[in-house]
C-alpha cells in the first residue's frame, strides 16, 4: 500500500511503527497441538541441529578432555615437534598466496568482462564453470602432468630453452599456482556482480571531470568495489586454507605441510592420534571461523557505507579498449589455455597413452582405449560410481527436503527461535571438510549403532556438508513467494501440512530442482571428508582417484578423471537448463 | 453477521516481556479496542491512512493474525474471544470458512483457473468434502457468475488485471462464505481499471447479497462503495457512519481531512437554536446547520467543503448572510472544474468551481457559502 500523501496524520514516528499493511509477524500464528505440522517442524529443528552441533561438540570434547578430564596434551603432541612455526608459515603463505593470484586474475577478468569490448566472451563462460566441472583432485593431477619435475610436459618442452626441469610443482610455489588458478572463476564470478551492480554514471562522472581510466580504475572503481573485494579475498582465504586437495597431492612429497595435509598425515602415521589430529583441526576451525565472522562483519558494515552500488541492472556501454584489445586479447586466450584447455587435453591425453610420456609421433600412434576398457572392467570403478551416485542423489533428496521445510520455519513462521535454525544449517560453511570428517569419525567411533565403516557415515558427512547450499536455496525460492498465497490457502480451509504440500511445495520446485542438482555436481568432488571416513567397499570416485594416484596408475586415474568431468559437464548443462546459477549468466 | 468487541491487538509486546524496562519499550498498539457490528448484506469499509490498523483488524477476522483480547463472532460461531486472562477462544483461519481476496490476489501460479477455485472445495475435511462432480458443477457455477467461464482450462498467470481479480472472487466465493474480506483488492490495478472494477465489485456484493467487510485507503473508492465505513485512526475507530454523513458530518478534523479536502475556519458559538448555529469566526459571521447542538461559547472548527464555496465577483448585498470577501491568490483549471485558492483575511480558501467560472488572480471576489455544506468540528 502508498502511503496516502494527501494524509497528514501520518507522522515519521507512526510511520516507524509496525505497520498494519505489513505487520512484523506476517504469517498466522497456529498454536501448538499435536500435528503433523509440529512433528514435522521440530524434527526437522532437531535434524538439523544435530548434523550442526553433535560432531563439533564430540571435537572439541575429543580434543580436550580424555578419561581424566581437561587435557591438554594433544596440542602439545600436535605442536610439540618445534615445527608449529612452519606448519603456520606454510599455511599462511599458500592461503595469502592463492588469494592474492585468484584476486589480482579473477577481479582483472571481471572488470574486463563486464566494462570493457573484451574480445572472446564465450571463453569466460567456459572459464567460469571450470571448478564446478573440473574436481580440485584431477586439476591437480593433470598440474603433475604438466609442470612435475620428472614426467612435465611443459617441462620436457622448455628444456631445451632452460634447462632441466624449469617447473616444479611440488613447491610452495606450485601450490600457489594450482590452488590460485583453480580459485580465480570463484573471485571472477563476485567481482562480475559486484561491477553490474555498480552505476556507471559513477565513473562517467570521474571521467567528466577530466580524471583518466587509469585514475577512475584507482580512485572510484575499485573503492566502490571494494567491500566485494575484501570479501573476495577472505573467501579465497579460507577455501585455500580449508583445501585439501593441492596440500595433499602436491606437499606431502617433499614434507610442505599444511593444517590440512598435517591432519592427515597425522591420522595416516602408526600409531594414529586422535587428539593431535582433533588439536589441529580445533586450531583450523578457529581461524576459518575468524575469517568467517570478519567477512560478515566487513559485509555488514560495506552495505551500509556503501548505498551507491544499488542492485539495479545497468547496461553500462562498453568502454572500447582501442590499441590494448589485441593484447588483452592475447591474455584471454593464454588465461584460458592455461586454466582450461591444458589442463583437460593433458587428462585427456594421458588417458589415452598406455603409459605416461612427452608428446611425439611414437607417443600419438600408442593412443589406445585400453585404459578405459580397464576402469570399465574395475570393480572397484563401479562401485565407487555406484556409491557416489547413491551418495549424490540421497544426500541432495535428504537435504533439499529438510531445507524446504527449514527455510518455511526461518522465512515464514512466527515459531521462537526461528531464526537459531537457519543459523544452525550454516554452521558447516565454516567446517574445513577434513575437520567435518575427522568430527564425524569422533561420533560414530563411540556411537552404539554400527555406522562408522560402513555408507551411511559417508552420508551423514554430505548431509551436514551440503546443508549450506540446500538452504541458500531454497529460502530464496521461500522470500520469493508472496505470503499471500500461503494465507489464501489457509483461509481456503487447508491444513498447514497440505498447504505446504499443495502450494509451497510446487511454487518451490525450481529451486529445490536446482539446489538438489547443484549438491549432486558438487557431492562428486568431495574427497576431503570422505578420505577420513570411507572403509574398503564404500569408495566414491574421488577415492578411487586418489587410491589410483597412490599406486602410480596415472593413466588409469586420467581415463577414469575424463569420464568424470564428462559427466559432470552434462550434469551442469542440466543444472544450468533448470535456472541453477552455475557459472556467469549472460542476462 | 459480524461482531467484534473491544479487539486489541498490539506488536512487539510479547518480546519485551521480562526485561526490566519493560514499560519504556511496551508494546504498540496496531488495533486499541474496536468495536462495531457489520449487518447482514451489508459492505463494511474500514477506511484510514496507512498504519491505521485497519488491516490488522481484516486479518484478526480472517484468524491470520491473533488478537491479544476482544471478542471476534460471525453469527453465532465465536472465532475469537479472550477477555484478557480468561480461556481464549482461536479458531485457526483454515477453519473459520469466510472467504477473503487478497490486495496481490494470491493466485496461485502453479494451477489451473479452475484448480485455484477448486482447491477451497479440494482441502476440505473428507467427511465434508462434496463429490468431483460437485465440485465441478459448483466451480463452473461460480466461474460462470464471474464471466470466467471460458477461462476455466487457462494458467491462471495468463489473466489479466481484472479476470485475476474476477479470479480471486471466485475462489473465495466458491464455498458460499457467511463473510467475505476483501484487503484492498483494487489498489494494485491501474486508475482505469479500478473505476470499471469498483462498479463492477459494487453489482456483485449488492446481487449477491454476501456480507463483506471491505479495507481500503483510497476514501473515494469507500464511499462509493460502502453501506458503511469506520474511519480509523491510530488503532481506533473515530467515526462509524453511513457514506454521506462521514463526507458531510465528520466526527473531528481528521476525518474531515482525511475524507476529501476541506478548508478549516475556528470560531466560537454564537448563538444556537434547534441545530441552527451562528459561529463568530475572524471572516465575519457563519450560519450553519449542525445536528451536534453546541453550546454557547464553545471553541469550533469550521469545516468547509471547496465545492461549498460559491465565487462571484458580484455581492449578493451589504446584509447579504455567509459572504466573504477575499482576493484571488491562484487557480488551477482541473477539467471538470477550476480551483481557487482565496485569500480571506489571515486565511486561505479553496474553492472548487464550475468551470465556466475561472477568475483571474489579484482579483477581489465574493465567497458564498451554502450553510447546509458547512459542518461543525468540535476542538478536543
Amino acid at each position: 500500500m502508498t502511503a496516502n500523501l494527501a494524509d497528514p496524520a501520518v507522522t515519521p514516528e507512526e510511520l516507524r511503527r509496525p505497520d498494519d499493511d505489513t505487520p512484523e509477524p506476517r504469517a498466522a500464528r497456529w498454536r501448538w497441538p499435536l500435528t503433523p505440522k509440529m512433528f514435522i517442524v521440530a524434527g526437522v529443528a532437531a535434524a538439523i541441529g544435530y548434523l550442526a552441533l553433535v560432531p563439533l561438540g564430540y571435537l572439541i570434547w575429543g580434543t580436550f578432555f580424555d578419561a581424566q578430564g581437561l587435557d591438554l596434551g594433544s596440542f602439545q603432541r600436535a605442536y610439540g615437534d618445534g615445527r608449529m612455526g612452519e606448519l603456520w608459515g606454510n599455511s599462511l603463505a599458500f592461503a595469502g598466496g592463492a588469494a592474492l593470484l585468484s584476486i589480482t586474475v579473477g577481479t582483472t577478468l571481471a572488470y574486463l568482462n563486464v566494462r570493457t569490448a573484451v574480445p572472446f566472451k564465450a571463453l569466460f563462460f567456459a572459464a567460469s564453470i571450470v571448478p564446478l566441472i573440473v574436481p580440485g583432485i584431477l586439476y591437480t593431477v593433470s598440474w603433475i602432468f604438466l609442470a612435475s619435475p620428472q614426467i612435465g610436459l611443459l617441462n620436457a618442452f622448455l628444456e631445451p630453452i632452460f634447462g632441466a626441469a624449469p617447473f616444479n610443482i611440488f613447491t610452495i610455489w606450485g601450490m600457489i599456482w594450482v590452488e590460485g588458478l583453480h580459485s580465480s572463476p570463484i573471485v571472477f564470478l563476485l567481482m562480475v556482480a559486484a561491477f553490474r551492480s555498480m552505476d556507471p554514471s559513477l565513473e562517467e562522472s570521474a571521467l567528466m571531470s577530466g580524471a583518466s581510466r587509469m585514475q577512475t580504475l584507482r580512485k572510484v572503481t575499485l573503492p566502490l568495489v571494494r567491500p566485494a573485494l575484501l570479501s573476495s579475498i577472505l573467501v579465497i582465504l579460507i577455501t585455500s586454507l580449508e583445501s585439501f586437495e593441492v596440500p595433499a597431492l602436491l606437499g606431502l612429497q617433499n614434507g610442505i605441510y599444511v593444517f590440512t595435509s598435517r591432519i592427515y598425515f597425522v591420522l595416516r602415521s602408526y600409531p594414529q592420534d586422535l587428539g593431535a589430529a582433533g588439536a589441529l583441526a580445533v586450531s583450523l576451525l578457529a581461524v576459518a571461523v575468524i575469517g568467517v565472522a570478519v567477512t560478515r562483519l566487513l559485509a555488514g558494515k560495506g552495505s551500509k557505507t556503501y548505498q551507491t552500488v544499488t542492485g539495479k541492472g545497468f547496461r553500462p556501454r562498453p568502454l572500447d579498449l582501442g590499441k590494448w584489445k589485441p593484447v588483452v586479447g592475447v591474455g584471454i586466450l593464454f588465461y584460458f589455455f592455461v586454466t582450461v584447455v591444458g589442463p583437460l587435453l593433458v587428462l585427456l591425453y594421458a588417458a589415452l597413452l598406455p603409459f605416461y610420456q612427452a608428446p611425439s609421433w611414437e607417443a600419438f600412434a600408442s593412443f589406445t582405449f585400453d585404459n578405459f576398457a580397464q576402469v570399465f572392467e574395475m570393480n572397484s570403478a563401479a562401485r565407487a560410481l555406484k556409491n557416489s551416485l547413491i551418495l549424490g542423489l540421497s544426500s541432495a533428496a535428504i537435504v533439499m527436503s529438510l531445507m524446504a521445510v527449514a527455510a518455511w520455519i526461518s522465512v515464514r513462521s512466527t515459531i521462537p527461535g526461528r531464526g537459531i535454525v537457519e543459523q544452525l544449517s550454516f554452521v558447516p560453511l565454516v567446517i574445513p571438510g577434513i575437520v567435518l570428517g575427522l568430527s564425524i569419525s569422533f561420533v560414530y567411533l563411540r556411537f552404539p549403532l554400527p555406522i562408522y565403516g560402513t555408507i551411511l557415515i559417508l552420508l551423514i558427512a554430505y548431509c551436514t556438508k551440503y546443508m549450506p547450499y540446500g538452504m541458500r536455496y531454497a529460502s530464496t525460492s521461500m522470500t520469493q513467494i508472496s505470503a499471500e498465497l500461503e494465507e489464501s490457502a489457509m483461509v481456503s480451509g487447508a491444513s498447514w501440512w497440505t498447504t505446504f504440500r499443495r502450494v509451497l511445495l510446487p511454487l518451490l520446485s525450481p529451486g529445490i530442482t536446482a539446489g538438489f542438482i547443484y549438491i549432486l555436481v558438487v557431492s562428486f568432488r568431495e574427497l576431503s571428508s570422505s578420505i577420513l571416513l570411507y572403509s574398503p567397499g564404500n569408495e566414491v570416485l574421488s577415492i578411487l582417484i586418489w587410491e589410483q594416484f597412490e599406486n602410480g596408475s596415472f593413466n588409469v586415474l586420467a581415463a577414469i578423471g575424463v569420464l568424470m568431468v564428462l559427466a559432470l559437464m552434462f550434469m551442469v548443462t542440466v543444472a544450468y537448463k533448470l535456472g541453477a546459477k552455475v557459472g556467469l549468466r549472460e542476462d | 453477521m459480524l461482531r467484534i468487541d473491544n479487539l486489541v491487538k498490539s506488536f512487539g509486546g510479547e518480546k519485551s516481556r521480562g526485561k526490566k524496562n519493560a514499560a519504556s519499550n511496551a508494546a504498540v498498539f496496531a488495533v486499541n479496542n474496536v468495536t462495531f457490528e457489520v449487518k447482514e448484506g451489508e459492505l463494511f469499509t474500514l477506511l484510514g491512512p496507512s498504519g491505521c490498523g485497519k488491516t490488522t483488524t481484516l486479518r484478526s477476522i480472517a484468524g491470520l493474525e491473533k488478537p491479544d483480547s476482544g471478542t471476534i463472532a460471525v453469527g453465532d460461531r465465536v472465532m475469537f474471544s479472550s477477555s484478557g486472562n480468561g480461556r481464549t477462544v482461536n479458531m485457526p483461519a483454515n477453519k473459520r470458512g469466510l472467504g477473503m481476496v487478497f490486495q496481490s490476489y494470491a493466485i496461485w501460479p502453479h494451477m489451473t483457473v479452475f484448480d485455484n477455485v477448486a482447491f477451497p472445495l479440494q482441502v476440505r475435511q473428507r467427511s465434508e468434502r462434496p463429490s468431483k462432480k460437485v465440485i465441478a458443477e459448483k466451480v463452473e457455477r461460480v466461474l460462470a457468475t464471474m464471466q470466467l467461464s471460458e477461462q476455466s482450462g487457462r494458467q491462471a498467470t495468463k489473466l489479466s488485471g481484472g479476470q485475476q481479480q474476477r479470479l480471486a472472487l471466485a475462489r473465495a466465493l466458491v464455498i458460499e462464505p457467511p463473510l467475505l474480506l476483501l484487503d484492498e483488492p483494487l489498489s494494485n490495478l491501474d486508475a482505469k481499471l479500478r473505476e470499471s472494477l469498483r462498479y463492477e465489485l459494487k453489482r456483485l456484493q449488492r446481487e449477491l447479497g454476501i456480507t463483506s467487510v471491505y479495507v481500503t485507503h483510497d476514501q473515494v473508492e469507500a464511499l462509493a462503495l460502502s453501506t458503511q465505513i469506520a474511519v480509523m485512526e491510530r488503532g481506533g475507530v473515530v467515526q462509524l457512519g453511513k457514506p454521506r454523513d462521514i463526507y458531510e458530518q465528520p466526527a473531528n478534523k481528521f476525518v474531515a481531512e482525511f475524507i476529501g479536502t476541506s478548508n478549516f475556519i475556528p470560531g466560537t458559538v454564537a448563538s444556537q437554536r434547534a441545530g441552527r448555529h451562528c459561529v463568530e469566526t475572524s471572516n465575519g459571521i457563519l450560519y450553519l446547520e449542525s445536528a451536534s447542538q453546541l453550546p454557547v461559547g464553545s471553541e469550533v472548527v469550521v469545516s468547509i467543503r471547496p465545492e461549498a464555496v460559491e465565487l462571484s465577483t458580484t455581492s449578493r448585498g451589504e446584509q447579504a448572510a455567509n459572504e466573504w470577501q477575499g482576493k484571488v491568490v491562484t487557480r488551477a483549471f482541473l477539467g471538470d472544474a477550476v480551483d481557487h485558492v482565496v485569500a480571506v483575511g489571515e486565511h486561505e480558501v479553496r474553492a472548487r468551481v464550475n468551470p465556466s467560472v475561472s477568475i483571474e488572480s489579484g482579483t477581489p471576489v465574493y465567497l458564498q457559502l451554502d450553510p447546509s455544506k458547512i459542518s461543525l468540528v468540535p476542538v478536543n
